[in-house]
């Protein structure tokens, strides 16, 4: 018994190594990254990662082997120790201070995807305004562009459903809205989640540095169709990004009336 | 007359199996509804196998996305509220808090009573849920407004929601009720001599979650009753208008701190059982009281770690965030004691032992992988991914559950007089560790993947299509796990009627509920027992009896 407890857990923990270790070459991990912020959340899961493997392979690794060294039945215990003073001290002192840093690490990075003072600026020095309003609702997403007049919620609104089309390598800001419940803006390739709650507008920002299109997922249980709110970010250089609005402008006057679409 | 005054006892132990069987019993309920959860997920929309059929005639027995998430909300309440805390504060605070400190009886025995009489009427109301019109709650166990109170938003939010509130409400009466009881007793009623750094860690632990519980039950009733206002009476405290935020506040202000009622205790006996079965006693008491101690304090000013994209102010969540890393630092010493406890030892590998070691081995792989969800910037990412499940479950599961399993084969003398079978009892911790690292292990893959909770379908996603493989081998895992129970419920129900009987003191401990008949009579003990040491004097290095029991010995050793 002492060797099968010894080895279940010495196998266990291979196992939990491994699924870390060989997770990018099957997909498991984080999704390739594709925004200026989202390095330094790649930067720290790889810090945290190290920290985490060297305590798990240490602690459950010693089980392991604390089971397989143990005495059995009727033979004495090696060590009656109660208590020491500079053990405890150690392992207080040791994991403590690398918690403290890891505390402080996380601030500065926080600040910049969080904080309003982080919204990036435009050339006059005035916060960016947004690109465009995203509304959310049971079980869609929804971009909207200002049209001609700079401004969203007028007539001539450029409406674009389930599809975000953002310019390549410039920051971009969003403003959310929601019609209903509480949503949650989430594209794993930029590392960006907020939640947005309904009556009031949530500003979010990021950089794409790739031209591509990405998921866009509601991360917040929003009801029965919760599972298929699904939309996705196109992301494309500055040029085709124009091309964009104006096809969509073109379409807005064709139809001769509001897109509702 | 007779029959009813066993129903309605007031003796702690009585009381305490009825948490006992009542837990066990939610637990199947909550068992089956998380193997259905995992089915949907492997094989989305196909046949339900059993339910399927009963509930969804019409459709040939497969699932509709408004009972998928009928069914998380209800696993998830049904863990927390109704298996977990119940279990592990009722079952094991009101069977162990008197015999462990030579007490007969509860501060309040009457109180004690009534605390779990609500709990039939609480369970009551979740049941009535999948009985009125739009089904049960659907809002998940966090239950947020305005999803939760728009009565339009799910058909889950028609009525059901108005019963999950009332069950909550109720559920929380009755632990409230509990801890009250828990911390006077105690505090007053200790036996000469158990002072108290004198007292068993299970003990320190049960008394700590209660304050827990006394401090934080209040505010989550309290957000309760307001949102059953918003549904009941139109007021709108938590709508577009008012504050969906309050709710998460109040909500985790109690739901975070709920986490460690349901660990403190687990922690508390998974000591004890390691210090028995280790025959040695627990390295470093005072550092073990002192971060348990750390645990309920910090455990206080942590909660909003749930709420860091919630759109909250973000000075506030860097703030949660700090506080969020720093609670690692207890735990981690208590990963540490237990090491050493275990360092050079005897180990008397009984299914108890087993389960305390499995218990070691997964809260450390859970507390671990908060490290991640405890960094602001990270937990952005990971935040309602695959990732915080596989993180809470084994916290949960792999700590709360083995917590209980171990406590389990380590009273079970105690408690029914019979000794279990330990073949059964250890090929159930087998396959139990095997399995359960089976299905929480590589959730931490699904949620770096990017895979959301509560999505009753992952294939809807293009980028998450490739995880099919892994959930079908997760759902396998839970389906075994699920069955490999059975091995649990034969020894508890054999030996219930046939085990051996189980002398005073089976496995040679100090604490002083061993000094007691075995299942001790009403009064517990014979003569009051008076402590003359602390609970862990084993010194195996010594001939013959290698422990000194805490009392002077009443009886001579069984
Ligand atoms: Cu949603
Ligand atoms: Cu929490």
């Amino acid at each position: 018994m002492r060797a099968l407890v010894a080895t279940l857990f010495a196998l266990f923990a291979a196992l939990a190594v491994w699924s870390f270790a060989v997770a990018p070459a099957h997909g498991w991990a984080m999704p390739e990254n594709v925004a200026t912020l989202g390095t330094s959340v790649d930067e720290l899961f790889g810090k945290i990662q190290w920290i985490v493997g060297a305590f798990f392979v240490l602690t459950v690794g010693g089980l392991a082997w604390i089971v397989w060294r143990s005495a059995q039945g009727g033979g004495g215990a090696r060590s009656a120790l109660a208590s020491h003073t500079k053990l405890e001290v150690l392992w207080t002192v040791v994991p403590g201070a690398i918690l403290v840093w890891l505390a402080l690490v996380q601030i500065a990075p926080w600040e910049a995807m969080k904080f309003s003072s982080s919204i990036p600026r435009s050339a006059d020095g005035k916060p960016k305004p947004p690109l465009c309003e995203v509304w959310a609702s049971q079980f869609d997403w929804r971009a909207l562009y200002p049209g001609a007049d700079g401004r969203c919620g007028t007539g001539d609104d450029l409406h674009s459903p389930y599809e975000l089309v953002v310019p390549v390598n410039e920051p971009v800001v969003l403003a959310l809205h929601s019609r209903d419940v509480i949503h949650s803006f989430f594209v794993p390739s930029f590392r960006l989640k907020q939640d947005i709650l309904p009556g009031r507008e949530t500003l979010v920002w990021f950089e794409c540095t790739k031209p591509g299109t990405y998921d866009l997922l509601c991360a917040e249980l929003c009801g029965w169709g919760h599972y298929k709110m699904a939309g996705s970010v196109r992301a494309l250089p500055r040029a085709e990004y124009e091309q964009f609005l104006e096809r969509k402008t073109r379409e807005l006057s064709s139809n001769g009336m509001e897109d509702t679409k | 007359m007779k029959l009813l005054a066993r129903v309605f006892s007031t003796d702690h132990k009585v009381i305490g199996l009825q948490f006992f069987w009542s837990g066990l019993l939610m637990a199947l309920f909550g068992a089956l509804s998380a193997m259905l959860i995992r089915w949907q997920l492997a094989w989305p929309w196909s046949e339900m196998p059993v339910v399927g059929g009963l509930v969804f005639p019409k459709s040939g027995g497969v699932p509709s996305p408004e009972f998928y998430s009928a069914l998380f909300t209800f696993h998830g309440t049904v863990m927390i509220f109704f298996v977990v805390i119940p279990l592990l504060t009722g079952w094991l605070g009101n069977y162990l808090i008197p015999l462990l400190i030579g007490a007969r009886d509860m501060a309040f025995p009457v109180l004690n009573m009534i605390s779990y009489w609500i709990m039939p009427f609480a369970m009551a109301s979740l049941a009535i849920g999948f009985c009125v019109e739009g089904g049960s709650a659907q809002a998940g166990w966090t239950s947020y407004p305005p999803l939760a109170t728009l009565t339009s938003a799910t058909p889950g939010s028609l009525h059901g929601q108005t019963w999950w509130l009332l069950a909550i409400v109720l559920a929380g009466i009755s632990s409230t009720l509990g801890a009250v009881n828990y911390v006077t007793t105690v505090v007053k009623l200790r036996a000469k001599g158990m002072g108290w750094l004198r007292m068993p860690l299970t003990v320190w632990a049960l008394f700590l979650a209660a304050c827990i519980q006394l401090a934080g039950i209040p505010v989550l009733t309290s957000g309760g009753i307001l949102q059953l206002s918003d549904r009941v009476l139109g007021s709108g405290f938590y709508s577009a208008s008012g504050s969906p935020l309050l709710w998460q506040h109040l909500f985790w202000f109690y739901g975070h701190p709920a986490v460690y009622v349901v660990i403190l205790p687990a922690m508390g006996v998974v000591s004890d059982v390691l210090s028995v079965h280790a025959r040695k006693g627990v390295f470093g008491y005072k550092p073990m009281v002192f971060s348990l101690l750390g645990i309920t304090l910090l455990g206080f000013m942590v909660w909003a770690h749930h709420m860091f994209v919630s759109g909250m102010n973000p000075a506030l969540g860097m703030a949660f965030g700090v506080a969020t890393t720093l609670i690692a630092l207890p735990s981690g010493v208590k990963v540490f004691n237990w090491l050493a406890t275990l360092w050079g030892a005897r180990l008397q590998l009984t299914s108890a032992m087993l389960f305390a070691l499995g218990f070691v081995a997964l809260f450390i792989t859970g507390g671990l992988s908060g490290l991640w969800l405890a960094c602001t910037p990270v937990d952005v990412y990971m935040h309602d991914t695959y990732f915080v499940v596989a993180h809470f479950h084994f916290i949960v599961f792999g700590g709360s559950v083995f917590g209980l399993f171990a406590a389990f084969y380590h009273w079970f003398p105690k408690m029914f007089g019979r000794m279990l079978d330990e073949r059964l009892g250890r090929a159930h911790f087998v396959l139990t560790f095997v399995l359960a690292v089976g299905v929480f292990l590589m959730m931490h893959q699904l949620g770096l993947a990017g895979m959301p909770r509560r999505i009753a379908d992952p294939t809807v996603y293009p980028s998450l299509r490739h995880l099919v493989p892994l959930n079908v081998s997760i759902t396998w895992c839970a389906l075994l796990l699920g069955a490999s129970q059975v091995l649990f419920l034969a020894n508890l129900f054999w030996s219930l009627w046939r085990g051996p009987r189980a002398p005073r003191n089976p496995w040679k401990a100090a604490s002083l509920e061993w000094e007691a008949d075995s299942p001790p009579p009403h009064g517990n003990f014979g003569a009051q027992p008076e402590v003359e040491r602390g609970p862990y004097e084993y010194d195996p290095r010594t001939d013959g009896r290698d422990f000194q029991p805490q009392a002077v010995t009443l009886f001579p050793p069984a």
